[in-house]
């Protein structure tokens, strides 16, 4: 278990930077208490488990948040209409785990210290596929620049807003000069409207290899579809795992709150049937999802709550280094709420 | 200037009068026991090339590694045939060498003509690139048990160059993906495993989003699998394999990727060692060519000052050696790098000592 034990101290000083930083002030309007729905879908896997985990600790909050909870699996061929609906109307919208991906909404994803928001409608994942003839396949790789700017722009906005100091922009345009060109050249033109948040350029590989020796030199990243989600595994690698990544797709009228990372854990039977699965990712995204349904204080004692349980160290899952159950780390959680 | 004009039509002139048959390899391999020397070309490269190719060429000698260098530099104006800055006498020189060691060369970004590598690649039609990745004894990161290979598929895939601007703002780029590359490096990979003792073999993809390109990929890799049944072979989707990778390397023997994907990881491989500067590289191409490469970059900014680390140009004419069966000079090559490092008495700049190359380079012709 040395290579956990050796995330976890990294973890430690990530999680401690972030609240050195954070200030909260908060002036409600009349009215802004008034609890708030949520879609909620469990999902698959471990899914239920986590999302259990959430639904508990926000009773113990006494949050003002009501789940609506809805049953969607992987293998379904859509998303059910009234799910949509829902998410429609509520605008928020917790996910658990689904065995593959759910599409139709613009995504980015968030992870501890850094953060990596990554282009998630076109790009490599276009799904336009076919085979030209037998033996020869092609697929199309998009790059627009309405959604380059688009997802510049909301970097560059992330940013500004949460006193962040430089985004930098993940590429291979000496090779993709066309495609990842025109992706730089949207960020290059956002990032001179924020002359106050310092921006670079590194290609995608070198960047790689910087996340795997020296991470701290990073900051907020912009990615297209493709190296955002490998960017994000590796930081996720490197800050303990996708037990402990939050995740949160935010789009223009919509919110999808998940784990940050997506190697499945969700298909791990074992761990389902231990009901060791680690809720702290889970638990994190909710907190986002807080903070985006303005509620700041209690996201900040949840995660206060969070980061207690783990520093201590007495309960901890599998996959950081310990023996505990879920429910032992939901308990924990609990208690810890102040 | 002059002098690499000099050299370029030096080597012309040479390559002219000694044409050499071609069966290339086999017949390196009878005479490599015979006096007789094996040819092979050299890039030295821009930025800090020449310096380390001297290193490489001074270990050589004190090793007595009987091999002829043929040095080729990248010419200045856009070579027709070629379509870069590379000209066809160098690269028919490989063809007929059937060996090479290429130092770091500069592309800049965003031009529109063609990269160098992507050339060469095209020209000899090198499909596969292997990265040895080991930790170095006596270097220490904060991975020591990294022992694995990446094999990347080196000519299709993402990197074809094939783009286009659909309408002002709409950009598309092709990835292509064929049976006959998948096949064939899947093939060497399979190969490489067997004759180096490998255990495992793991084909790394995305086809649960890409399903027709990664999905045939996968097709052939499976299906060189069958052949091979003493070598476990498994499948691990692009991001559990980074998150592995970070997490726990020694989970990992050998990678087999697309282009892509190929090239970060050996990247991430690289960083895990503790950097390309001591990675070792090398190109297989059709009809057993290869060409070994240091895959850092050209480090303009300390071009000429005699501080750049040799070690990943050493290693990979080490993995040139092995390519050319010469087992014995090539591990007492290897040994010597790695007790040098291991001794820590001299170290370049990048592994944190103060040693300029020449003192490095003489350090490890002591230990030979």
């Amino acid at each position: 278990m040395s290579t956990s034990r050796r995330s976890v101290p990294l973890l430690k000083t990530l999680i401690a930077q972030k609240s050195q930083t954070r200030a909260v002030t908060y002036m409600p309007r009349p009215g802004d208490g008034a609890p708030r729905p949520v879609t909620l879908i469990p999902g698959d896997g471990i899914g239920p488990l986590v999302t259990s985990a959430v639904e508990q600790v926000m009773e113990a909050m006494h949050a003002p948040v009501y789940f609506e909870k809805y049953d969607v699996h992987g293998d379904m061929k859509r998303v059910p209409l009234e799910v949509i609906d829902s998410i429609k109307k509520n605008k928020v919208c917790l996910k658990g785990g689904l065995r593959t991906p759910m599409g139709g909404l613009p995504t980015r994803h968030e992870n501890v210290d850094i953060v990596v928001i990554r282009e998630n409608t076109e790009g490599e994942y276009s799904g336009l596929e076919h085979e030209v003839v037998p033996g020869v396949v092609e697929s199309l790789k998009v790059i627009t620049k309405f959604c380059s700017e688009r997802i510049a722009k909301y970097a560059f906005e992330y940013a500004y807003l949460n006193n962040r100091k430089k985004v930098t922009a993940v590429h291979k345009a000496n090779i993709m000069k066309l495609a990842d060109g025109l992706f730089l050249e949207s960020c290059r033109e956002v990032a001179t409207k924020y002359p106050s948040i310092k921006y670079n350029e590194i290609i995608v590989d070198n960047c790689c290899m910087q996340l795997v020796s020296k991470p701290e030199q990073f900051d907020v990243m912009v990615t297209p579809n493709l190296y955002g989600n490998l960017v994000a595994n590796t930081a996720a690698g490197i800050a303990g795992g996708t037990g402990v990544m939050p995740g949160g797709n935010v789009g223009a009228e919509h919110a999808v709150f998940e784990q940050g990372a997506s190697a499945g854990n969700v298909g791990k039977e074992k761990i389902v049937d231990q009901k060791k699965a680690n809720p702290v990712a889970l638990l994190l995204s909710s907190a986002m999802m807080l903070r985006h349904l303005q509620f700041p204080s209690f996201a900040d004692r949840l995660e206060n709550a969070v980061k207690r349980v783990i520093s201590e160290g007495k309960y901890r899952t599998k996959d950081l280094g310990g023996y505990s159950t879920t429910q032992e780390v939901v308990d924990a959680v609990i208690t810890n709420l102040d | 200037m002059a002098t690499q004009v000099l050299r370029r039509r030096l080597g012309q002139i040479l390559s002219q009068a000694n044409p050499k048959p071609n069966s290339k390899l086999s017949l390196a391999k009878a005479f490599s026991s015979a006096t007789a020397p094996i040819r092979a070309t050299l890039f030295p490269g821009d930025g800090i090339g020449p310096e380390i190719a001297e290193s490489v060429k001074q270990v050589f000698k004190t090793a007595e590694v009987t091999i002829e260098w043929e040095e080729h530099y990248v010419g200045d104006q856009i070579d027709p045939r070629t379509q870069s800055f590379l000209t066809w006498e160098s690269l028919e020189s490989v063809r007929r060498n059937g060996v090479g060691l290429k130092g770091p060369m500069a592309t800049p970004i965003g031009k529109g003509h063609r990269s160098l590598n992507l050339t060469l690649r095209k020209e000899l039609n090198l499909y596969a690139n292997v990265r040895p990745c080991y930790s170095l004894p006596g270097y220490k990161t904060r991975y020591d048990d990294v022992n694995l290979i990446t094999i990347r598929e080196n000519t299709e895939g993402e990197y074809s160059g094939l783009e286009h601007q659909v309408v002002r703002g709409v950009v598309e780029s092709l990835k292509i993906i064929t049976r006959q590359a998948s096949l064939r490096v899947a093939e060497y990979a399979f190969h490489y495993a067997k004759t180096h003792g490998r255990q495992r073999v793991s084909a790394i993809h995305k086809a649960n989003i890409m399903q027709k390109t990664d999905g045939l990929f996968l097709k052939c890799c499976r299906e060189v699998s069958e052949k091979y049944p003493e070598i476990t072979y498994e499948e691990v989707v692009i991001d559990n394999c980074c998150m592995m990778l970070v997490k726990n390397p020694a989970l990992f023997d050998v990678l087999v990727m697309p282009n892509l994907y190929g090239d970060i990881i050996s990247d991430l491989c690289a960083g895990l060692i503790g950097g390309l500067g001591l990675t070792p590289s090398c190109n297989i191409g059709e009809g057993g060519i290869a060409l070994a490469e240091a895959v850092h970059g050209s480090a303009p900014d300390i071009a000429g000052k005699n501080v750049a680390n040799p070690t990943a140009l050493l290693l990979s004419a080490v993995t040139m050696l092995r390519h050319l069966n010469l087992h014995d000079k090539a591990d007492r090559i290897q040994n010597a790098i790695l007790s040098t490092i291991a001794e820590g008495k001299y170290r370049t700049a990048d592994l944190g000592g103060s040693s300029t190359t020449t003192d490095f380079t003489k350090a490890i012709c002591d230990h030979l």
